[in-house]
């Protein structure tokens, strides 16, 4: 970076002042209503309709968290704790699965391998809301519709990871490590389990991460699998409590203070594993 | 491919052809195998989640639920050819909705490029202070499930609760986020807030790949940062920006999280405002199976043909810009 601040001439500071503001207005529109959301969290019922919102007069943060653990019986926490289940677990498998086929794709060579990679990019552009009813109809045939399954087996298929996968492998994992290891007499699997999984590390987590966001996100598959409550991820639980709110308005402050809980696993998760995440959207968009 | 798993072949002498070969063919079978291993999980998925699933639905939707004579006796499968088709095609909620889809993808499509592109040229440009804290802020929203920014907009549209409307009303101007005019750019706004930071860092790191001699050449040659940033960068991230676009696009087609929250609290959003929306309605509040499924095969045969001409009509405009 440094190179370019030395060689591109001084731009006028009117054009240095106009880019910060542009930026600086950005950043508040994307921060602003996460603040409010936090700030929300912290007002009972009677100040999120009436005061200003930056008055700490009636601060009720605990109360509302209290509240939103209490509600109809601790649902919250079971909702919580079954979106970490679809989503750590449905992650962890998935990108095991797509990197594999991935490394696969770009290593080992046979007929039609292109045609049937390109089967791969077209799952990529199917829309989700396309295939919810035969997997619904399905789902109910195998008697699994409204269970743990419904939701945890379609949200496994990640084929952008595949992509990603391969991507990872032609830049990690060197093709003469492999023939060493290979002349060493090792076995394809224990060698793709020893050596290439760990130089596909950083790009598994990458993977892992993208999919963690979309299981997290994920409310269109569970609404239609899903009629027991006990089996929602917190996406379809706050949906339903905040219908709830437009009749009885004691919900909204456990949907603001739910909501604003259900941010954090995420933002936890890009915080922690940032280092490797950066490199793996390079690898997507330079490709 | 760079991958080279077969030796070159090499004349053998002849009395060792045949252990040669056959050790290779071994080599080979176990490589074989060891693919089929690693690839077997992946594609039980495609098959059970992907294949089969538009399988039925494209055979679904050429077949209905007949109930015979006034509704007594068994339920009979019979096929309908094209007239589940014919029934999509020509119903207004279908084509309405279609053409609230188009019109959304036509406002929130080029401001979401245009915008994350800015932003990262803008952030490239070495002029931004605190350029990683920026970043950051940016970035925050893609960390917010797209139910909860469906959330939090429309307690920020829902007069009462939004500070925003507040301070409008103190500079005397009613304004009404979830109206006819307004719903679908309230919309758009949801989208573009969860998804610009994303894109800006997608396009940041393209840019970052740029080799820094190009940029400098340009510099030599007297073009000023403006002129660097539209004429020579920007071209360069091309691939980056078809990227972007083709994934904005599929994803914008499947329209339903935003409008199935805001549709609690607006009349001005019903429940067949979008493709998705209709799909569902179809399907789980109507029942009807056959109109869900054509409704969904029109729907994936409009995303590949548009997924297609974008890919078409940037590479020809790639074509174009070369041969200049």
């Amino acid at each position: 970076m440094s190179a370019t601040d030395s060689t591109l001439p001084r731009p006028r500071t009117l054009g240095r002042a106009t880019v910060n503001a542009v930026v600086g207005l950005s950043v508040l529109y994307t921060l602003l209503p996460v603040l409010w959301l936090l700030l929300a969290a912290a007002k009972n019922r009677d100040a999120l309709f009436g005061s200003a919102l930056l008055s700490l007069s009636d601060f009720s943060f605990l109360t509302n968290l209290g509240d939103l653990f209490a509600m109809e019986g601790g649902q919250y926490g079971r909702w919580y704790v079954n979106s970490l289940l679809y989503a750590v677990l449905g992650a962890a498998v998935g990108s095991l699965v797509s990197v594999a086929c991935g490394y696969a794709f770009d290593k080992y060579r046979f007929r039609h391998k292109e045609k049937l990679f390109g089967l791969v990019l077209a799952a990529v552009m199917v829309p989700q809301t396309v295939l919810a009813l035969p997997l619904y109809l399905m789902a109910s045939e195998a008697g699994i519709v409204n269970t743990f399954w419904a939701v945890f087996v379609p949200v496994l298929f990640n084929p952008f990871g595949v992509y990603l996968g391969r991507i990872f492998s032609q830049g990690y994992v060197p093709d003469e490590v492999l023939e060493a290891a290979r002349i060493d007499g090792a076995g394809e699997l224990t060698m793709y389990a020893r050596v290439a999984l760990r130089m596909l590390g950083p790009g598994l987590v990458t993977v892992f991460l993208f999919q963690l966001t979309a299981i997290w996100n994920n409310f269109f598959l569970p609404m239609v699998m899903l009629s027991d409550q006990d089996l929602y991820p917190v996406s379809l639980g706050l949906y339903t409590w905040n219908s709830s709110a437009s009749v009885s308005p004691e919900y909204y402050p456990v949907v603001i203070m739910g909501s604003l809980l259900a941010v954090l696993p995420l933002i936890l998760a890009f915080a922690l594993l940032q280092r490797f995440w950066r490199s793996g959207l390079t690898a997507g968009a330079v490709k | 491919m760079t991958t080279t798993t077969e030796q070159p072949v090499r004349a053998p002498a002849p009395h060792t052809a045949a252990p040669a070969d056959r050790a290779r063919r071994t080599a080979r079978r176990r490589r074989l195998a060891a693919c089929g291993v690693l690839m077997t999980p992946f594609f039980l998925l495609l098959t059970a989640v992907f294949l089969i699933p538009v399988g039925t639905a494209t055979y679904l939707s050429f077949f209905s639920d007949d109930q015979p004579g006034l509704g007594f006796g068994p339920e009979r499968t019979v096929f309908v050819g094209l007239r589940s088709y014919a029934a999509v095609l020509t119903d207004p909620t279908f084509l309405g909705g279609l053409g609230t889809v188009a019109l959304y993808c036509l406002i929130y499509i080029p401001l979401m490029v245009t915008g994350a592109l800015v932003l990262a040229l803008l952030l490239d440009s070495g002029v931004v202070r605190l350029r990683a804290w920026a970043q950051l802020g940016l970035f925050l929203p893609h960390a917010v499930p797209g139910i909860i920014a469906a959330l939090i907009w429309l307690y920020l549209y829902t007069p009462g609760i939004s500070p925003v409307i507040d301070l409008f009303a103190r500079a005397d101007i009613t304004i009404d986020f979830l109206g006819v005019h307004t719903v679908l750019p309230s919309i758009v706004n949801i989208a573009l807030w969860s998804n610009l930071g994303y894109n800006m860092v997608v396009f940041y790191a393209a840019l970052q790949a740029v080799p820094r001699e190009v940029i400098e050449a340009a510099v030599v040659d007297g073009a000023g940062p403006v002129r660097t940033a539209l004429r020579v960068k920007t071209p360069l991230v091309r691939a980056s920006i078809v990227m972007v676009a083709m994934f904005t696009l599929i994803w914008a087609l499947q329209l339903f999280t935003e409008p199935m929250l805001l549709s609690q609290s607006s009349p001005m959003i019903n429940s067949r405002f979008s493709p998705s929306m209709y799909i569902y309605d179809a399907a789980f509040t109507r029942n009807n199976y056959s109109l869900a499924a054509a409704a969904s095969v029109v729907l994936l045969l409009f995303t590949i043909a548009l997924s297609y001409g974008v890919t078409r009509f940037t590479s020809r405009n790639a074509a174009a810009e070369e041969t200049r």
